[in-house]
């Protein structure tokens, strides 16, 4: 319970003593490069896998002859969206991001860099936090806007290149019974994923005390702490808003 | 000119200061010096206001900083440059950046006035021409004086050191010292340096305060320091085997 109140006043410093909107602007985007351009490589090259297996798997277990085929994709583009894109990538993003962020957070405060921020008035947590949350929200549903579509193009690849199933019937799968508040509940799921691993590294690296070990025990409580904070609230979101 | 009055601190059961008071003068190094662990940092950090004094004031000129309004607050830490023990340099930043970190923060000072400088800061520390240099880059000596540079950019009116000469080699040190001196009497600041090096004592402790177990013990001037009369100090002063063969000669 004391961490659980100890992470709110976190949160509530965000937003004390402000920098300027130009140096703000500045962190942002140096953020949004480190998150965005560093994890983009690793998200295609999962949420095409994931697609691809998605798409093999869904197919192996349709046996039925009166079950047709476009049935797969439209499968493939549920999981997708409604899951693997917004939350299997969460935890992937949790794994790099989250745990980068705990690290250089928590080797900046046992280098006594974070005291020599504070030393000069500047309040560390809105220099330092803030710029990454803020990222994270910008960049993290953008990369799942192209996880979701590159799930979808790798269930395509191969299931054509397999002939598992036709060309046109994919995407008549894809777009049979579409309903256009999964791609909401996914972006929804994604901005607030987004802010848990964001605030939730943060705040572990932030306060981390000792030395090269103890950083290294913040970026591991940062991830797991980070996946159980996913699950819990994409079964939230989920009661919340399909239920 | 910085006061304490009263400082103690406790984290949980354990008492780190016990009711610390002093007077810390401009224009001359003050030495906080004490065994590793007698809470000589802590001393220090409750002073620059890293950590907050469960008792005590600290006053800057007269201006209450332990209980002042945030605007004081604010305005005493424009005035304070800090060198770390480890230097505490940003590691994605090179050293000029390093160095004209506190001006791009603080000030609004146009980019050519800025890097004029830290050129002169950066000369004035013995390093020319290392400006694109990082962090990682440096020895440890180098460190430091990127560090000082970085703490004395600003014209701070206030200066202080946390053990500026650990892990270096002696000349190294000798060098740090002097220049923390002559950096005191040139920009006229009041500065504590933190420090168990004796070295540094007979050097540049103009005025010493001695903290045993949390308690201020001694307080004068290098030349006093071995004839104090206060055993815990002596214990201190001639752990050194120099300073112990010294004694022992005369």
């Amino acid at each position: 319970m004391k961490e659980i109140g100890s992470y709110f006043i976190f949160l509530g410093n965000l937003f004390i003593n402000r920098e300027s909107f130009r140096t703000q602007y500045r962190l942002i985007v140096d953020e949004c490069v480190l998150i965005g351009l560093d994890s983009i490589f690793l998200f295609v090259l999962v949420s095409t896998f994931i697609g691809a297996v998605t798409t093999v798997q869904t197919a192996y277990n349709l046996i039925a002859p009166y079950i047709p085929n476009y049935v797969i994709s439209q499968v493939v583009r549920e999981m997708t969206l409604l899951e693997l894109a917004p939350t299997i990538m969460a935890i992937i993003y949790a794994g790099k991001v989250g745990s980068s962020m705990a690290g250089n957070l928590g080797t900046m405060r046992i280098t006594e860099q974070i005291d020599a921020l504070e030393v000069m008035g500047i309040n560390a947590v809105n220099y330092l936090v803030l710029p990454k949350i803020v990222a994270s929200l910008f960049m993290y549903p953008l990369l799942v806007i192209v996880a979701g579509s590159c799930s979808l193009l790798g269930g395509y690849i191969v299931g054509v290149l397999t002939g598992i199933i036709a060309p046109t019937e994919y995407i008549y799968g894809l777009r049979y019974l579409f309903n256009d508040f999964t791609v909401t509940f996914a972006l929804i799921k994604a901005f607030a994923f987004a802010f848990l691993v964001s605030s939730i590294s943060s705040f572990k690296g932030f306060y981390t005390k000792g030395g090269a070990l103890e950083v290294g025990i913040s970026s591991t409580k940062a991830v797991t702490t980070s996946v159980i904070a996913i699950l819990i609230a994409d079964y939230l979101l989920a009661q919340l808003l399909l239920a | 000119m910085i006061e304490i009055q009263r400082i103690s601190k406790s984290f949980g059961d354990r008492q780190i200061l016990k009711d610390i008071s002093g007077v810390f003068e401009k224009g001359k190094p003050n030495l906080i010096i004490g065994a590793s662990g007698t809470g000589k940092s802590v001393l220090l950090k409750c002073i620059v206001g890293l950590v907050k004094p469960d008792t005590g004031t600290v006053f800057y000129d007269d201006r209450n900083f332990t209980d002042g309004d945030r605007k004081v607050k604010k305005e005493v830490r424009r005035e304070i440059g800090m060198l770390f023990q480890g230097g505490a340099l940003f590691d994605s930043k090179t050293v000029e950046q390093n160095v004209c970190f506190p001006l791009d923060i603080l000030t609004s000072m146009p980019k050519e006035e800025k890097a004029e400088r830290v050129n002169q800061v950066l000369t004035r520390v013995g390093l020319a021409n290392a400006n694109k240099k990082m962090p990682s880059e440096l020895s440890g000596g180098m460190r430091k004086r990127v560090g000082i540079a970085r703490a004395i950019v600003n014209n701070p009116k206030y200066l202080f050191c946390d053990e500026p000469n650990s892990g270096l080699d002696p000349q190294t040190s000798i060098l740090i010292d002097e220049l923390i001196k002559e950096l005191t009497v040139d920009y006229d600041t009041t500065t504590i340096v933190v420090t168990h090096d004796m070295n540094s004592v007979m050097g540049i402790g103009d005025n010493i305060m001695f903290i045993f177990q949390g308690k201020k013990l001694w307080e004068g001037a290098n030349k006093d320091i071995t004839h104090s009369g206060v055993k815990e100090l002596d214990d201190f002063v001639f752990a050194n085997k120099v300073m112990n063969a010294m004694r022992q000669n005369t």
